[in-house]
Parts: C-alpha cells; sequence; structure tokens
C-alpha cells in the first residue's frame, strides 16, 4: 500500500491530513512583490476554493504549488510549500514527480488534437502501460469518474475538437485523472463554460473530492460559495481570510472579505 | 438525475427538519390538551420545559436556510421554498408556544378545576391539529387542494370559537367561584384559535411556493 492510500485509509474520527501546508511563502516577478508570507492549509478530501479580484495572486499562488511557476523568467521564491511531508521548492524535489500526483485543469478547454480516447490514455501511456484490456479499463474509468462517459461512449475514436466546450472540459478532466494523481488544482474551470457546463463540473466536484483534494481557483465567488469547503480570500498578494466557506459566505471575519463578497469592491 | 444533486439534497434536508418540528408541535399540542382534560399538573410542566426544542429546532431551520441562500443562490421557486420555510417555521415555533400557554392554564387552573374544557374546546383541537397537519403536508407535497381546506377549516375553528366563548361567559353569570376557571378555559379557547390562524398562515405560504403569488386565506 503506498503511503497516500495509507493515510487516506487511516483518516476519519476527526484527524484531518494535510495535503499541503505552506509556510511563510513570498514570490517576486523581478522587482514586484507578488505573493506575501503566505500561510495556508488544504486539507485532504476537500475542494478548497481560492477567490479574490484580479491580480491578487491567486493563480501564482496556484501554479506554485506544481512548480509551474518555474516556467516563468525572473520569479524569486521564499518559504517552503510542504506536500505530504516534503519541501517541494527544494531544488532536489524530482518535479515529474510532483506533477504525477498533482494533475491541473485549466481555464480553456485544451483536450490534444487527438481522439477521445487518445487523449486519455496519454498520461497512463507515457508511464509505461502498453496493455490495450488496462488502457480500455483506465479509459472507462476516468470518463466515467468525470460523468462524461454515457456521452462519448460510443465514438471513443471521434476527435475531442468535435465537442462542446463543458464536454472538452470535462474530457480534460478525466485526462487529468487517468494518471490518479492525489490533488487536483484547476485554475478557473468552468469561465469559458456555459452556465449547464459549469453547473455539471461544479456537481463533478463534489464526486471527485471523494478520491482527491481539490484546489480551484475562480473569480466566480457564488462557485466558491456552492461548491468548495474551505475558502481562502486573496487580496494585494496576501490571504487575508482562510476559513470554511460556511463562514465566509454567511459570517466573514475581516471587512475586506465582507467588502469583496457583498460586491463593494473587486 | 438532476444537474444539481448536492442543492436538492440540501433542500431536502431542510424540509426534513420542517417536518421535524411540525411532528414535535403537533405531539405539544396532543398533550397540552391531554394535560387540560386530566388536570396532569406534572404533564404541563413537561410541555413547557420540552418547549426548548422547538426553538432549537428554529434556529437549526433558520440558520440552515440563511446558508442555502448565501452559498447556493437560489432562484424562482427554490427561492420561495426557502423563504416559505423559514416564515413556516416561525408560524410552527408560534403554534408550539401555544401548547406552553394551555399548559400555563392547566397549571392556573390546578386540581381543583370544576368545569373542564367543553366539547367545543375538543372540537377545535382536533381542527388546529389537522389544519396543522393538512398545511405543512400542503406546502411540502405543493398541494393546492390542501391548502384550500385548511381556510375552510379555519372558517369552522373561528365559528367554535365564537360559539364556546360565549357559552361560557353566559353559564359563568351569577357564579363568580369559577371565574378563574372560565377565564383560562377562554384563554385556552383564544390559544386554538390563533394557533389556528397561524396554520392558515403556512397554507398561505403553501400557495405563494405553488403559484408565486400571495393569497389571503384568512379572511
Amino acid at each position: 500500500m503506498s503511503e497516500t492510500q495509507t493515510q487516506k485509509s487511516v483518516k476519519g474520527n476527526n484527524d484531518t491530513k494535510l495535503v499541503y501546508k505552506t509556510n511563510g511563502l513570498n514570490l517576486w516577478y523581478g522587482e514586484n512583490h507578488a505573493l506575501k508570507d503566505i500561510q495556508l492549509n488544504v486539507v485532504e478530501n476537500e475542494v478548497t476554493a481560492i477567490i479574490g479580484p484580479s491580480g491578487c495572486g491567486k493563480s501564482t499562488y496556484i501554479k506554485t504549488l506544481n512548480r509551474m511557476i518555474e516556467l516563468i523568467p525572473g520569479v524569486k521564491v521564499t518559504g517552503e510549500i510542504v506536500y505530504r511531508g516534503r519541501n517541494i521548492l527544494d531544488k532536489s524535489y524530482p518535479v515529474e514527480e510532483l506533477r504525477t500526483k498533482v494533475g491541473m485543469v485549466f481555464q480553456k478547454p485544451n483536450p490534444f488534437p487527438k481522439s477521445i480516447y487518445e487523449n486519455v490514455v496519454y498520461g497512463p501511456r507515457i508511464h509505461g502501460i502498453r496493455d490495450k484490456k488496462i488502457l480500455d479499463q483506465i479509459v472507462e474509468k476516468s470518463l466515467r469518474g468525470a460523468a462524461i462517459w454515457d456521452e462519448v461512449k460510443d465514438r471513443l475514436n471521434t476527435n475531442a475538437y468535435g465537442l462542446s466546450g463543458g464536454q472538452q472540459q470535462r474530457l480534460c478532466i478525466a485526462r487529468c485523472m487517468a494518471i490518479e494523481p492525489d490533488v487536483i488544482l484547476m485554475d478557473e474551470p468552468t469561465s469559458a463554460l456555459d452556465p449547464i457546463s459549469t453547473l455539471k463540473v461544479e456537481e463533478l466536484l463534489q464526486e471527485l473530492k471523494k478520491n482527491f483534494s481539490i484546489i480551484i481557483v475562480t473569480h466566480n465567488m457564488q462557485q466558491a460559495a456552492r461548491i468548495s469547503d474551505k475558502t481562502a480570500f486573496f487580496l494585494n498578494g496576501e490571504v487575508i481570510e482562510f476559513s470554511e466557506t460556511d463562514k465566509i459566505f454567511s459570517n466573514p471575519s475581516d471587512k475586506r472579505t465582507e467588502d469583496y463578497i457583498t460586491g463593494r469592491f473587486g | 438525475m438532476p444537474i444539481r444533486e448536492k442543492f436538492e439534497v440540501d433542500l431536502k434536508e431542510l424540509q426534513r427538519k420542517l417536518k421535524e418540528l411540525g411532528a414535535f408541535t403537533h405531539d405539544s399540542l396532543i398533550r397540552s390538551l391531554k394535560a387540560l382534560e386530566t388536570k396532569d399538573i406534572n404533564l404541563a410542566l413537561e410541555v413547557m420545559e420540552e418547549d426548548t426544542k422547538a426553538n432549537i429546532l428554529e434556529d437549526e431551520i433558520n440558520d440552515f436556510a440563511i446558508l442555502l441562500i448565501a452559498k447556493q443562490q437560489p432562484v424562482s421557486i427554490d427561492l420561495r421554498r426557502i423563504i416559505g420555510v423559514i416564515k413556516i417555521a416561525t408560524d410552527v415555533e408560534r403554534i408550539a408556544d401555544f401548547s406552553v400557554n394551555i399548559a400555563k392554564s392547566t397549571i392556573r387552573i390546578g386540581k381543583e378545576g370544576k368545569i373542564g374544557p367543553v366539547e367545543s374546546i375538543r372540537k377545535m383541537h382536533q381542527l388546529t391539529l389537522e389544519m396543522l397537519e393538512l398545511s405543512l403536508a400542503a406546502f411540502i407535497e405543493e398541494d393546492v387542494e390542501k391548502a384550500k381546506k385548511v381556510a375552510s377549516l379555519d372558517d369552522q375553528v373561528d365559528e367554535l370559537y365564537g360559539q364556546t366563548i360565549l357559552h361560557y361567559l353566559e353559564n359563568n353569570e351569577g357564579t363568580p367561584e369559577s371565574l378563574s376557571e372560565t377565564t383560562q378555559l377562554s384563554f385556552v379557547c383564544r390559544y386554538l384559535e390563533r394557533a389556528a390562524d397561524h396554520c392558515t398562515n403556512i397554507a398561505e405560504s403553501a400557495y405563494y411556493l405553488v403559484k408565486g403569488r400571495r393569497y389571503d386565506l384568512n379572511t
């Protein structure tokens, strides 16, 4: 049994397991201090939402969690992000391993220009799975998990570009699930979708969190209210308030949080 | 399968809590009259003590409804349903308070009461219980016919109220020693009549839920 599975199996009895522990994280883009002393814990099997106005640092933060931020030139990071007990900002941490554990879904659906089937098996194939039977199983399991199986099962070999935007996004979620990650990061996953597709993806998250931990950045604070267990409010690179979503949206502690969620600024 | 399954589940849970409050109040109303009939002071005290449960349930319902509004942005019939539950919870809790009032009257009359409730009070009580059940069912089942039935039963309760009060006034002439008891029994009549009015309010909320328009069933 892997370490992750062991941790999941002992969950319960109120002992919440932390997936990520962020301590004193600071980040600069050149001279611009974009994240300021971030403290934030992510609990296993929860949906953690990050809200805040444009430029508050929420996308920057989520990109540190799988070290995608390193791809941007001139970035300097201090502090630590502990994932399952290890600091991922430590240069010796193998980033490839991290990214198999931490999947990501982006704002715009980005399927590969391949068949639906090939999209899903792309990751597992890279990881060396060749057995057609196993790949077939992964495809069905992932597409079912992303609540899109019934819609595409009869056309698995057609091009993914023929799907609607909402279907493409669920395919991307399936593709992400196919490598059985531990965490799924989502950066505005529904902002390019119509309202019904949005609700489908939101409902899907409630299923996904049984097996994954989810961190979602969203411009849409109502979405954060609907789907998340905890919400972090970012403003000018700082975490202003981080607590239970019930509390944030019914009685936040900080005046700035209240002003933002009630639409008084932002 | 509904798309917003979690929201559907939450709405069902909200209704379940309302049913729980309704069942509690129904029971409380039965026990309060039983205490009056049998001059059972202990039972009356129990009804009074246990009323905190109705207050707790009402708070729980309101807190849950507030969270649903804050987090789910309900619109149309979903919004009317949640607002309806908040209003109805207040009505039902108020009816539970009338059970407490009846229990207090029972204690004031005490063991030495001579007159006791007359048949028309029993009839009012029976009708009020029926109205409570019907009005909550009208809301939960979105059944306008049941709501209309509640309004017609309320007319009967009002009629009985007038008759009963008159009965006590007439029979009290020349017997000042029973004045205190007849006063308490008249109060009980009034409590039942008011409880029935609150059931009519619940029926109005059911109407509003289904039709999206307000109806006055209390006239």
